[in-house]
């Protein structure tokens, strides 16, 4: 009984009516520390006990509108920032499409977050070491006895006037309950080994599952059927064809889709006799020929086409687009060393559409004329 | 005896005035007790029919989803049918256990656990069919938004995803209510068991719960909250999976008629199945004076009243499809009801919206082989309206030369019958581990158990 400290006195009442009398006549002595614990919830009891009322709306407000901004937030970077995708013409930020998970994510918020706030932080929970637990006491008001305890913690607690009073309420079983000097002082159990075992072997399972269904298990039967299918894929030898190939050349004289073959294969002055360009160097058309001129030209003609390469020698260098010669040429002649190359230039029709050979020309003519301009487009 | 029943003034909700103690003794006695011959052969029965699910999913994962009757043009088949319907019983639950709570229907303190359990079980057994009608469901991680090596990010707009988030918050958020709720209970039954582990099971679980009216106040705030929020919650999630037929574009679906619908379906179904479950468990376990028969006659009042919703949303469907004037939204309602599925079109009919009409007489109402019967004819008559809308749609759309019909396989009705077998078992061994009852909140509802108050 030594190492024992005394927590608080409890006494056990028959009836509801009891009970409330009992609190409202405990606020009314003074006691501030003091709890009625009861089997249900007693109408009236808040009031009886004078306490204040509960205030975990706040926090569901706080936790739904976080939850609600959370995912709105998400969304709108997601879909709109970090990875635009159209879906259905709509707009990047469809708010009205987003509506529904923002709702669900609010719900979602606030249960966690009140309940938590709750049993976590309004409750101390889980408090399984609580001086009340395993008592008498506690077996009675769990099941079907209301009870009152006085903490002796309480600023006007003394043993005898508070068996007194628990007297003067008819209380029954007035017994005092002790804390156990043990508990208090138990360390806590972090570092436990059983503790840190638990946890490696939580490590190692849970890494070992991982490691075993990402990198076997995907490539087992049957899951692995996705990725193995019976089909050739391009470099694949054939069994059913008799020269091996899996990839089949097209029947003599096909032409795929947008794959036109070029007329003037071997006839540069022709192709730039004949061949017009169909484009007109707007705004836009110019902006695409800087685009395609930026990306597959100037890093052998130079930003400006002339001739500085950025290879640093390991290309020989080209001529100057701005020769007299080249400025000279007509629109098709152009178009034909893009198309078919130009001894040692590749040729850039695997790269670039007919339209776009077209837009990259007019970009170069824009080029010649800034670096020659005419009387006339100084005025 | 019925047609003494006074409707003018609330009945009490328990029947007599049983002292608290034995309310402890009626609800634990299942837990306490070893289960008898009768438990086995009804867990042995939902067992077996777990089994053949789990031979037909196997089935379905080694040589492929091509063994279930989905092809073009029903590519939703019995998953999307199944799902629907599950996650529609569910819905009762949140119903009960928030929606009434909300209207103080004190009624429902003797079921609220029970159908909540429903609902989580439910919810669990629904969620199966998305995840395999991916086909890979092992690749299903793909439906939350993680930063991944693809640096992609799921589509917000489409109600599919809608459809995950809707679900999964609905499953916990369930959980989450029926743990508060549990709480109590588990301190009630930690402080009454004698076994060592079962006492170390329910401390834990219990998290030290004191009986305190100074939680008790704020517990009842979060019931009251998590009340709140799960009944907008329940509303929206079978509203959302409408959105999954409504958003499309497909005559027959493409309707704005379709989430009150698909609610007053959910309720409609999840109450028919409630109904029957509690009949059989106020019996075995003699709960016959906590799940009262004038409970029970309340519930066939609101399968009446949302059978009767059901059968609106039928009439004005039809109606909405001839006053459009849209041809192929007219063509897909004369096929539903006189199309190659006709037959499944009027057995949804006749179950839903004219079994339901018996709960107009009393004695109906109040006799519980019928309304065990009736609630067994909605629960068909509701996986058949979902059947009818899923496939009759697909089936025939705008383009007559894709048109086909679909059949189940073997393996299809294998997985269906799979998921009954799943949730019944869940429910059996609920019965058997966890008090079916709130202990704390019929104690509550006792007449006497709360003061007289004659101040106020
Ligand atoms: C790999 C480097 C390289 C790239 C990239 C390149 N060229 Fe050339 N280009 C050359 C070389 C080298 C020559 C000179 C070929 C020769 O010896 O006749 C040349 C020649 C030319 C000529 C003829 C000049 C003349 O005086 O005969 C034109 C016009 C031309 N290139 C345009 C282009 C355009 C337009 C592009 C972009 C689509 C382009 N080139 C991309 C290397 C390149």
């Amino acid at each position: 009984m030594s190492e024992k400290i005394l927590h608080s006195y409890s006494g056990i009442f028959d009836t509801p009516d009891e009970i409330i009398h009992a609190a409202e006549k405990t606020v009314e002595a003074g006691y501030t520390k003091f709890d009625v614990n009861t089997p249900y919830p007693i109408h009236g009891m808040p009031k009886a006990m004078n306490l204040e009322p509960s205030k975990l709306g706040y926090a569901a407000l706080v936790f739904g509108l976080s939850g609600t901004l959370t995912a709105l937030f998400v969304m709108y970077w997601m879909a709109a920032i970090d990875y635009p995708i159209t879906v259905g013409g709509k707009p990047f930020f469809a708010f009205p499409k987003y509506i529904p998970i923002m709702f669900e994510v609010t719900v979602l918020a606030a249960a966690i977050g009140t309940v938590s706030t709750m049993l976590f932080f309004f409750f101390k929970f889980p408090n399984n070491a609580h001086p009340l637990h395993d008592t008498s006491y506690m077996k009675k008001v769990s099941s079907d006895k209301y009870g009152l305890i006085i903490q002796a913690d309480d600023p006007k607690f003394n043993e005898d006037e508070v068996k007194v009073f628990f007297a003067s309420l008819h209380a029954k079983d007035v017994e005092p309950v002790y804390y156990d000097m043990e508990d208090i002082n138990a360390s806590p159990k972090i570092y436990d080994k059983k503790f840190i075992g638990g946890l490696a072997l939580t490590f190692i399972l849970v890494s070992g599952i991982t490691y075993f269904t990402l990198n076997k298990l995907m490539f087992m039967v049957p899951f692995n059927w996705m990725m193995y299918q019976d089909k050739l894929t391009v470099q694949e030898k054939s069994s059913v064809f008799p020269d091996e190939f899996g990839v089949r050349a097209p029947v003599a004289g096909t032409v795929a889709r947008g794959f036109m073959p070029y007329e003037f294969p071997n006839e540069p002055e022709l192709a730039g006799e004949v061949l017009l360009n169909p484009l007109v160097p707007t705004e836009k058309n110019l902006a695409l020929g800087k685009k395609k001129y930026d990306t597959y030209c100037s890093p052998c003609h130079g930003d400006f086409g002339d001739g500085d390469s950025r290879l640093r020698g390991q290309f020989p260098n080209p001529p100057s687009l701005h020769s007299e010669k080249v400025r000279n040429w007509s629109d098709g002649r152009i178009f034909h060393v893009i198309t078919m190359g130009q001894n040692i230039m590749p040729s850039y029709s695997s790269q670039l559409t007919r339209e776009e050979k077209w837009a990259t020309v007019l970009y170069v003519r824009a080029l010649e004329r800034s670096k020659n301009a005419k009387e006339s487009d100084l005025k | 005896m019925s047609s003494t029943i006074d409707y003018s003034q609330e009945l009490s909700v328990v029947e007599g005035k049983p002292p608290l103690r034995s309310i402890d003794d009626a609800i634990i006695k299942p837990l306490d007790s070893k289960p008898d011959k009768k438990y086995y052969m009804a867990l042995a029965v939902t067992i077996s029919m777990l089994g053949i699910g789990v031979i037909g999913l196997a089935l379905s994962f080694y040589y492929g989803t091509g063994l279930w009757g989905n092809n073009n043009p029903v590519g939703w088949g019995f998953p999307i049918v199944n799902f629907v319907f599950w996650v529609g019983i569910g819905h009762a639950g949140t119903l009960i256990s928030a929606i009434l709570f909300l209207f103080r229907q004190k009624w429902r303190t003797g079921i609220a656990r029970f159908a909540e359990g429903m609902t989580i079980f439910a919810v669990m057994t629904a969620m199966i069919f998305p995840a395999i009608h991916v086909g890979r469901p092992w690749l299903a991680g793909y439906l939350m938004p993680y930063p991944n090596q693809h640096s992609l990010w799921v589509n917000f707009t489409s109600p599919l995803l809608w459809d995950v988030f809707a679900v999964s918050t609905y499953f916990t958020v369930s959980l989450i209510f029926w743990y508060v709720g549990l709480i109590p209970d588990f301190a009630t039954l930690r402080d009454r068991t004698s076994n060592k582990i079962k006492k170390i099971i329910y401390s834990v679980f219990s998290l030290g719960w004191r009986h305190s009216n100074r939680h008790w106040q704020h517990y009842e705030m979060v019931y009251l909250i998590l009340a709140g929020f799960a009944t907008p919650l329940v509303l929206s999630v079978h509203t959302i999976v409408s959105f999954d037929f409504a958003v499309s574009i497909i005559p027959g679906w493409h309707t704005t008629i379709f989430p009150p619908y698909f609610v007053a379906g959910a309720v409609f179904s999840g109450f028919a199945m409630v109904q029957n479950v509690l009949i059989f468990i106020r019996k075995i376990f003699n709960y016959e004076h906590i799940i009262t028969l004038d409970t029970l006659e309340k519930m066939n009042k609101i399968i009446l009243l949302t059978g009767m919703l059901v059968g609106y949303a039928y009439g004005m469907e039809f109606f909405i499809a001839w006053y459009s004037g849209v041809q192929p939204e007219q063509f897909a309602f004369v096929n539903r009801a006189f199309g190659p599925y006709a037959w499944a079109y009027w057995i949804m009919v006749s179950c839903n919206v004219i079994s339901p009409q018996l709960f107009w007489f009393k004695k109906i109402r109040r006799s519980i082989p019928v309304m065990f019967v009736v609630a067994v004819f909605v629960n068909v008559g509701m996986w058949f309206e979902r059947f009818v809308i899923t496939v009759t749609s697909l089936s025939r759309d705008f383009l007559p030369s894709s048109w086909a019909y679909y059949t189940p396989t073997l393996t299809d009705f294998a997985i269906l019958i799979g998921s009954f077998g799943l949730f019944f078992t869940l429910l059996l061994l609920f019965t058997k581990t966890l008090p079916v009852v709130s202990i704390a909140e019929v104690k509550a509802v006792v007449d006497g158990a709360q003061p007289s108050h004659k101040d106020h």
